[in-house]
């Protein structure tokens, strides 16, 4: 301080508060007579045993999630055992070819013919068909709700959009089959087939409206609300700091969002979309219900198709041998890894850009 | 160059609260001003009104007319255009952690659309060299990024962020005071030799800072603006009892 006036206080001017004093230099004291509630107390004893099984009921609840996981891959290991013996790493990339058609086959359990390839060429497709149109939805839908929506209607959005997650997939996939597929079989199908025919990637021979494109738009509704929340979130930890930066430097509101906010949430708004993709990858009910579930693999995403989750749920309770059963088995084994193996990446990304995040103030 | 600042009954309110109550105050150019006074009392707000960055919180509402040079700032411009003059420099150092120092730098310009290859680096230097950085981070300034940086070189990189552009005013709301005494004092040294070029307004808690760097120091106390005077004159025979009272330490 300049020119510092501040009084100052001299030691000896402070009344100090006295030593408590023990009569005769004796310790003050105990209670002989002990209160009701003393006596009631003393008689709990120590809990000692109560809370050692508490401690123990929590621990087996803790690793039991950890021995779920361990026994389902020991049992998908297991029951696989068959058809790993017996195709090795050739289920996984190589078709056989049919004798009589000379066309590539993959899938033909009346002569034990078994490959993974159309399923995990539908896996793909489909999911990547789903990030296609359900990432660009989920980040505007989260640059809207974070950095444009009023306040009085955050709330509520953020809660419909997080709703369509509770939805159960099997009533996706029924408004799928009766609203969507209709829609795509009446009108957006001959609209991309007159377009983009000339690609390939759309050909006229599938009448149904079912296959790659109804199972990548009802997959991408699915997903939507784990990569628009996820996003929401890794947008508001960026601090608001970095928003002010950029905006005293000129820019308008988009470049405070380009700039500001997604350049430092990128690296979290890329695990969202991985997680995205690892729920979109394993998704069941809603993808077998609309892709038309036909062992192949076509150059055109308006024909029928297969994943790996929607022909373990087809074929697995009808599946007359065991190589069968097993090679099934082996399919759902190599989802398993792969979907983990994702979250798990996914879950770091999120994890590293949201940690140490200050609490959203404005 | 710098230009002056004109500032006719200024209020501003962040929601019911009337956090500024009728200033009135004219600015040099090419001078330092410093703006003293307790936590809360509104300096931090009258510096964010001059680039209409107080605004931007949607509960915040201002009335009366800043002028800067010619321009009135509420009337006649709309705030980006202000933001692209008036340079401003926050309490927390913050660098754009995802550039590296270069782009940090330049970040003003390119957001601008300029992208003149060799200009840039001529800059980009130049605005290091100003905010005494150069010689601390010329070896990495494409491989190094603006978080690596300690926290008085992140200071002096938003400094050079902020001079990238050119402004006329240099806005700083209490700039060394999330810094050790060494980072500050290079701050300190900064803006003496940057008022030269530019007009500064800077606010602090930090007295002896107002009177080592600033000619010219307004006292704020509860949104109003007690006294403005030559910095000197603040400090030695202030008119206002309450100034004295608090350059004397005896509150705040």
């Amino acid at each position: 301080m300049v020119n510092a006036k501040v009084p100052e206080i001299h030691i000896s001017q402070v009344q100090f508060q006295p030593e408590p004093q023990a009569a005769d230099g004796q310790l003050p004291a105990v209670a002989v007579e002990a209160s009701p509630i003393r006596r009631f107390l003393l008689s709990r004893g120590n809990s000692a045993i109560a809370d050692r099984g508490f401690h123990v009921l929590m621990v087996l609840c803790a690793f039991s999630i950890f021995g779920i996981v361990v026994l389902i891959a020991y049992e998908l290991m297991t029951l696989s055992k068959l058809a790993w013996g017996t195709f090795g790493l050739d289920f996984f990339y190589k078709a056989f070819v049919d004798t009589y058609s000379n066309q590539p086959l993959y899938w033909d359990p009346v002569n034990s013919h078994f490959s993974a390839l159309p399923f995990i060429y539908g896996t793909l497709v489909s999911s990547f068909l789903a990030l296609l149109l359900a990432v660009p939805l989920a980040i505007g839908v989260a640059v809207f709700l974070t950095e444009m929506c009023p306040r009085v209607l955050r709330g509520p959005l953020a809660f419909i959009t997080e709703l369509l997650a509770a939805i159960p997939s099997v009533i996706y996939g029924l408004w799928a089959v009766f609203v969507l597929v209709p829609l795509l079989r009446e009108h957006l199908n001959p609209w991309l087939i007159k377009l983009l025919g000339w690609t390939g990637f759309f050909s006229d021979d599938n009448p149904t409206g079912l296959g790659f494109v109804a199972a990548g738009v009802i997959l991408a509704i699915m997903i939507l609300p784990i990569i628009s929340s996820l996003t929401r979130e890794v947008m508001t930890a960026v601090p608001h700091s970095q928003r002010e930066a950029v905006l005293a430097l000129g820019a308008t509101r988009w470049e405070m969002i380009r700039m500001g906010v997604l350049r430092n949430a990128r690296i979290g708004i890329v695990g969202a979309i991985i997680l995205g993709l690892g729920r979109a990858l394993g998704e069941t009910m809603a993808v077998t219900m609309v892709i038309g579930n036909s062992p192949e693999i076509h150059r055109s995403l308006l024909a029928n198709g297969s994943t790996m989750a929607s022909v373990i749920a087809n074929e697995y309770a009808e599946a007359s041998s065991n190589l069968h059963l097993s090679a099934l088995t082996e399919l759902g084994l190599a989802l398993f890894i792969v979907t983990i193996v994702v979250n798990a990446f996914a879950r770091l990304l999120v994890w590293a850009v949201t940690r140490g995040a200050p609490s959203a103030t404005h | 160059m710098g230009v002056g600042i004109e500032v006719t009954t200024l209020n501003a309110w962040y929601g019911t609260n009337h956090t500024l109550q009728d200033i009135n105050l004219h600015i040099p150019a090419n001078h330092a001003t410093a703006l003293i006074g307790p936590s809360g009392c509104g300096k931090s707000t009258f510096v964010r009104c001059i680039n209409r960055m107080h605004e931007t919180n949607p509960i915040a509402r201002v009335t009366g007319s800043v002028r800067i040079g010619d321009l009135d700032i509420y009337a006649d411009a709309k705030p980006v255009e202000i933001r692209r003059r008036v340079g401003m420099v926050f309490q927390r150092p913050n660098p754009f952690p995802t550039m590296s120092i270069y782009d940090n730098v330049a970040a003003g310009l390119k957001l601008n659309g300029y992208n003149n290859r060799r200009e840039l680096d001529e800059i980009v230097e130049k605005s290091l060299k100003n905010s005494a950085l150069w010689d601390e981070v010329k070896d990495d300034l494409k491989k190094k990024s603006g978080a690596s940086l300690s926290g008085g070189q992140q200071q002096r990189l938003c400094i050079a962020r902020a001079l990238a552009v050119d402004p006329e005013v240099l806005l700083m709301d209490e700039p060394a005071s999330a810094l050790d005494p060494v980072s500050t004092s290079k701050i300190e040294d900064l803006i003496f030799q940057l008022k030269s070029q530019y007009t500064i307004v800077i606010v602090t808690h930090n007295m002896q800072q107002a009177a080592r760097v600033a000619e010219k120091t307004g006292f704020f106390l509860n949104g109003r603006m007690v006294e403005f005077d030559s910095t000197h004159k603040i400090f030695t025979n202030p008119s206002d009892k309450r100034t004295e009272d608090y350059i004397t330490g005896r509150f705040g």
